[in-house]
């Protein structure tokens, strides 16, 4: 292992990841958390990320307490590449050299973090649920869920520098708090034939980007609903209830619902106040990613299935009769109808 | 011979066939065993007791490599009727010492561990693959066709050791149709207790002692059938097999018949507490020695449960698979001599077969199946006539002990009539003769 | 053309279960799987060697046991089996085992030749980092594809192939050189029923064995000591309780009374007044 002066490295640092022009939620919410980090550390919230045009963002990051936003820009980084990507914020850690680094655990978040880390030659935690610091050492602690969300791991990094960590969209509220912030342009040279790798095409699924953790409220269809257009009547409770659909990953490998707004292991993490699972059986990989919900209501046909053992509220029955009538009522008594 | 892979394909990785193919393997023979289950033991999860004697002439002292659970010390014979049993049973400590009787194993593990020696004698084991049917040129088994793309093989010989369902045996035409008089479905579970706890509970004082108890009597309620509970390391099999046409009969259904086992007064502290940790339902051929098949055809041996080789009297069955077994690669080698594996070499197997305790004790029990299908009291009266009067003796009420001697005999006779015990015994004499 | 697959073996994560008393968990008796991701990876090697020719190498580290991962990728069509099993590895991060499967894969490199494509499956369903592949790839410096979904357009003269990778709002179709390495969705393919003479070929052929001693892997960059991340403490996440069932003669009695035990939750959220 590679000794390092880990004396030399300050602030907890934030990427903002960003497509199209537009921030990824939770970069906001890492902002909000890192204010806290920073706080027990002594240290300034820090933003940074690296693009096409991505100074715009300043005004935003501000608002959630960076108190400086490191940017490279060039028109090479135009899309998202891995390698490119991750040589341009090298350079920017190791000019910078940041204490801890969190980067969202989204898809692009996941991509990126783990062969910068290597580059680095530091730890990489991955996937986490709470950040802590630790009052004695001064160190990260990192708690994330493996084993399919049956174990937890508190993770720590004492030796080496910058302690990174990807986190789960949804965990953290974002909540503004306005910083007067500055800017921090850098440059970076790329050799451009070292690239060989291209996009050659974007399929969009779905215009806007589904943050289910934005919700207090989350409908939710498994492979029980049974038909793609049946999943119309969870999107119909969600929209009386004023929250979102999501789905089990069974029924989107059906082609129900678009891997955005898959719950679970592998898809996005929900922590709602109410969490409706409709014919959904409650696989462990299922459970990783709404058990923390505050209430979870589930329909299910079968008396047997796993989710009625971490339901608060348990009903025995047929999506496809429960829902109408459930939208239907629940619309009356909010005063929707 | 048109193609030739290997000297011989072996079906079916449970006892019969891995002695087969350990004894041709050690042999030099090149052997393949094909086994449908993602590992030799994967479909038999469960727990069950597993005789030490042809094991021990295969791979001496086995059992100190061998995953065992307990070395049996102790056999209890129950006869049960819905509120008492009646005990008897032996305990000796000449079965608690090497080389020991018989072990209590999870079938999971020891045949997935002997299946590792018998890769390490030199034969290959393929896993998850299906036989689906025999290759038969010119009235000659040649090979075996498998459910995989590119999946014929072919080979001087073929050894079925593909379990009671034998669809091999069965294609060949070798084995009668199994009618339902002639199974049981057993039923068993693996309940999970601490070490401690089956120590106490079967009264036991090393863990690597353990006991065993059969349960036969009134209250399997006339159907013909055996219940029992072995202790393992940490947890005890309970398992139930009933003839499956005494089961339609009495429209009972298995499941139930062992939920009402465990309930016993007399099971349920032994397990109570525990949680069950696999289920296996399986068919247990009961036809005794007038269901065992021809063996054997040109270029073709069966062994095992195939063979339908199962003492019911005395829950035996992977010790005669492996006997089976050796004796079908013994045969084997001996036809490899002269280069013929017509079905009059291999004749030889069944008369080998013959000679050994296998069929012989088949052969003595060979009536009985019959005898307990016509006359099936005496699996329900005798035994309630011995926990009644077992009961009556030790009860102790002011009545005198003449009176109550009395009282017995008084019952004897008018239950049975002097006359049909007589009977009873006599036909039970002449059964087993 | 040469394919390099990464295969971890891990317990079956279906069937581990919670011990709440002590906070473990209970792997006794679970069986041990090849990664799920990992097979799609074979799957995908080996359909590629049977389209362009060449050959599959797979390397797995762990303990001696994990042979049987690695018998089952060849019985799935993959030619050669390296098993990367030595103790210096114990507790390593994925920092340290990045490093010792890069090491073990340059040891591969030397005798079996240049590897076109690297694979390794999106994450392995016990640690869940997905952090290995991307280790991996950029020790070796090659382009890194993660979430590949389809791999299209294939030329070996070239050296050029094209993927499809799923993103947060879709998918994306990359271009990129060779040698590259990817790291797998399941719905890249679905795994065929290997013939026979693959299980064959697989059960007769042995495993080669790497370690400290028969490649150039440093022990200084090894094992937990090396390992920048610690496990500082593990622990199982607070056992919800079983609710309870709602029942009623009809569903509109069901669903009032569901409607009454959550009214106070939408009264805080102000959902109702
Ligand atoms: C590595 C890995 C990662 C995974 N990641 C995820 C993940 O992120 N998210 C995820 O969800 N899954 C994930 N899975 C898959 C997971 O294991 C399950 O297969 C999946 O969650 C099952 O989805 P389901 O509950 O919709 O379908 P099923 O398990 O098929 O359940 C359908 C349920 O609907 C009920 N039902 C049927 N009809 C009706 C009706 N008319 N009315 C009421 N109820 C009805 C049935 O009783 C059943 O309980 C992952 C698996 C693996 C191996
Ligand atoms: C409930 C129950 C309890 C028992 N308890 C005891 C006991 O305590 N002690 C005892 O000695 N005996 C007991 N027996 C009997 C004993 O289990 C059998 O006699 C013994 O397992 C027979 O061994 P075998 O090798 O002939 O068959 P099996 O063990 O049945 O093995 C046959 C193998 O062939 C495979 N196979 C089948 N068809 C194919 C095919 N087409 N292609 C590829 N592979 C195939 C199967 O997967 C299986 O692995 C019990 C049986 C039952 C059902
Ligand atoms: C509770 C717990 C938490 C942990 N948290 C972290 C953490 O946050 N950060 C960290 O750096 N380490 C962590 N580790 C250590 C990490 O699990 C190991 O380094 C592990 O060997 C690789 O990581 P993974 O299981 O997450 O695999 P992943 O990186 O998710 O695996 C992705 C792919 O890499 C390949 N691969 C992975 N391992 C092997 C292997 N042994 N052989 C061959 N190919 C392989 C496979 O293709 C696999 O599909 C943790 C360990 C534990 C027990």
């Amino acid at each position: 292992m590679i000794k390092q002066d880990i004396s030399k490295y300050k602030h907890v640092w934030v990427f903002i990841e960003h497509e199209n022009g537009e921030v990824a939620r939770v970069s906001f919410e890492l902002l909000t958390k890192a204010r806290e980090l920073a706080k027990d550390l002594g240290c300034e919230v820090h933003a940074f990320t690296v693009g096409d045009k991505v100074e715009q963002f300043a005004d935003e990051v501000f608002k959630y307490g960076a108190k400086k936003f490191f940017v490279i820009e060039d028109p090479f980084l135009k899309d998202y590449i891995t390698e490119p990507y991750r040589d341009a914020i090298v350079h920017l850690i190791e000019k910078h050299k940041p204490e801890v680094v969190l980067i969202g655990a989204t898809t692009l978040g996941r991509d990126l973090a783990g062969t910068i880390a290597t580059v680095l030659q530091t730890g990489l935690t991955a996937d986490t649920t709470a950040l802590d610091i630790d009052p004695k050492t001064k160190n990260l602690l990192m708690t994330r869920p493996t084993f399919g969300g049956n174990l937890m791991a508190t993770i720590f990094c004492p030796d080496n520098r910058p302690q990174m960590s990807t986190s789960r969209p949804g965990v953290y509220k974002a909540i503004e708090e306005p910083a007067k912030g500055q800017v921090v342009k850098e440059e970076f040279e790329f050799d451009k034939s070292k690239y060989t790798k291209q996009i050659i095409e974007k399929i969009i699924e779905e215009g806007e980007k589904v943050n289910l953790g934005f919700y207090d409220i989350v409908v939710s269809g498994g492979f029980g609903m049974g038909s793609k257009e049946n999943m119309k009547l969870i999107q119909e409770l969600a929209d009386v209830l004023g929250g979102t659909w999501a789905a089990s990953r069974k029924a989107v490998q059906a082609g129900w619902a678009p891997q955005t707004r898959q719950v679970g292991q592998t898809g996005q993490t929900v922590h709602p106040k109410i969490y409706i699972a409709c014919g959904i059986s409650g696989a462990i990989q299922h459970q990783a990613g709404m058990k923390s919900s505050e209430v979870i209501i589930a329909i299910n046909k079968d008396p047997d299935a796993p989710i009625f053992e971490i339901a608060t509220y348990g009903i025995m029955g047929d999506v496809i009769e429960v829902l109408p009538k459930m939208t239907q009522m629940f619309k009356e008594k909010l005063g929707k109808a | 011979m048109s193609k030739k892979d290997f000297d011989v394909i072996v079906v079916g990785a449970g006892p019969a066939g891995m002695a087969a193919a350990y004894v041709l393997a050690k042999a030099g023979v090149d052997v393949i065993v094909i086994e449908r289950g993602k590992f030799p033991g994967s479909k038999n999860v469960m727990g069950g007791i597993f005789y030490r004697k042809p094991m021990d002439d295969l791979i001496p002292e086995f059992y100190k490599e061998a995953p065992i659970e307990r070395h049996i010390v102790e056999q209890r014979m129950w006869l049960m009727d819905d509120v008492s049993h009646f005990s008897m049973g032996i305990k000796t400590q000449k079965h608690n010492s090497e080389p020991y009787n018989c072990f209590s194993v999870l079938r999971a593990q020891f045949d997935k561990w002997f299946s590792k020696k018998v890769v390490e004698a030199g034969a290959l084991l393929i896993n998850e693959t299906v036989v689906t049917e025999p290759i038969v040129e010119n009235g000659k088994v040649v090979g075996v066709r498998t459910d995989r793309p590119q999946g014929d093989l072919y080979a001087d010989c073929v050894i079925a050791a593909d379990g009671v369902q034998s669809f091999l045996a069965k294609s060949l035409g070798l084995r009668k149709k199994i009618t339902p008089n002639k199974v049981a479905l057993g039923v068993k579970e693996i309940i999970g207790l601490s070490e401690e706890q089956v120590n106490d509970r079967f009264g036991i004082k090393d863990s690597k002692e353990g006991v065993t108890i059969e349960i036969t009597g009134p209250f399997l309620k006339g159907m013909e059938g055996m219940a029992w509970m072995y202790t393992n390391k940490n947890s005890v099999s309970i398992g139930i097999g009933v003839i499956i046409d005494d089961l339609i009969n009495h429209n009972m259904n298995p499941n139930d018949l062992l939920e009402s086992l465990k309930n016993h007064p007399s099971v349920l502290p032994l397990i109570e507490g525990g949680e069950t940790r696999e289920y296996l339902a399986h068919v247990i051929p009961e036809g005794g020695y007038k269901s065992v098949p021809r063996m054997y055809a040109d270029g073709f041996m069966v062994a095992g449960d195939a063979a339908m080789l199962v003492d019911s009297v005395h829950r035996e069955g992977s010790n005669l698979a492996v006997e089976s077994g050796k004796l079908a690669a013994k045969t084997y080698l001996e036809a490899r001599e002269s280069g013929d594996f017509s079905e009059k070499t291999l004749s030889r197997y069944q008369e080998k077969l013959e000679e050994t305790y296998v069929l012989q004790d088949l052969r003595y029990y060979k009536n009985l199946p019959e005898l307990l299908e016509e006359k099936r009291y005496l699996l329900t009266e005798y035994p309630q006539f011995l926990i009644d009067a077992m009961t009556e003796i030790y009860t102790v009420d002011g009545v005198p002990k003449p009176e109550k001697f009395r009282k017995i005999k008084g019952e004897l006779k008018s239950r049975f009539g002097y006359i049909g015990l007589a009977k009873d015994l006599y036909t039970i004499w002449r059964k087993l003769r | 053309m040469h394919f390099l697959v990464f295969i971890k073996q891990v317990p079956d994560a279906a069937q581990v279960r919670v011990d709440y008393e002590t906070g473990t968990l209970i792997r006794e008796g679970v069986p041990a799987i090849i990664n799920p991701f990992d097979k799609h990876a074979i799957e995908a090697a080996v359909r590629l060697k049977n389209q362009f020719g060449g050959k599959v190498s797979v390397v797995c580290m762990g303990p001696p046991m994990a042979e049987d991962a690695l018998k089952e990728a060849m019985s799935m069509g993959a030619d050669k089996a390296f098993l990367l099993s030595d103790r210096i590895f114990a507790g390593s991060d994925t920092l340290a085992t990045s490093y010792a499967l890069w090491a073990a894969a340059k040891q591969i490199i030397k005798e079996e030749g240049p590897v076109d494509v690297f694979f390794a499956g999106k994450q392995a369903i016990d640690g869940d980092t997905a952090q290995t592949g991307p280790g991996i790839a950029t020790r070796f410096n090659v382009p890194l594809i993660t979430y590949v979904v389809d791999i299209k357009n294939v030329d070996p003269e070239k050296k050029t192939l094209e993927l499809v990778r799923l993103l947060e709002s879709g998918q994306e179709v990359i271009q990129t050189t060779m040698p590259c390495f990817l790291t797998v969705e399941e719905e890249l393919n679905t795994l065929s029923y290997a013939p026979l003479p693959y299980l064959i070929r697989a059960a007769k052929t042995s495993v080669k064995v790497l370690n400290s001693k028969n490649t150039e892997i440093e022990a200084e960059y090894c094992g937990l000591k090396n390992s920048p991340t610690k496990v500082r403490k593990a622990f199982t996440p607070p056992k919800r309780e079983r609710g309870e069932m709602i029942e009623g003669d009809s569903v509109d009695g069901i669903i009032n009374q569901l409607y009454e035990k959550i009214e106070p939750v939408l009264k805080t959220m102000g959902k109702v007044q």
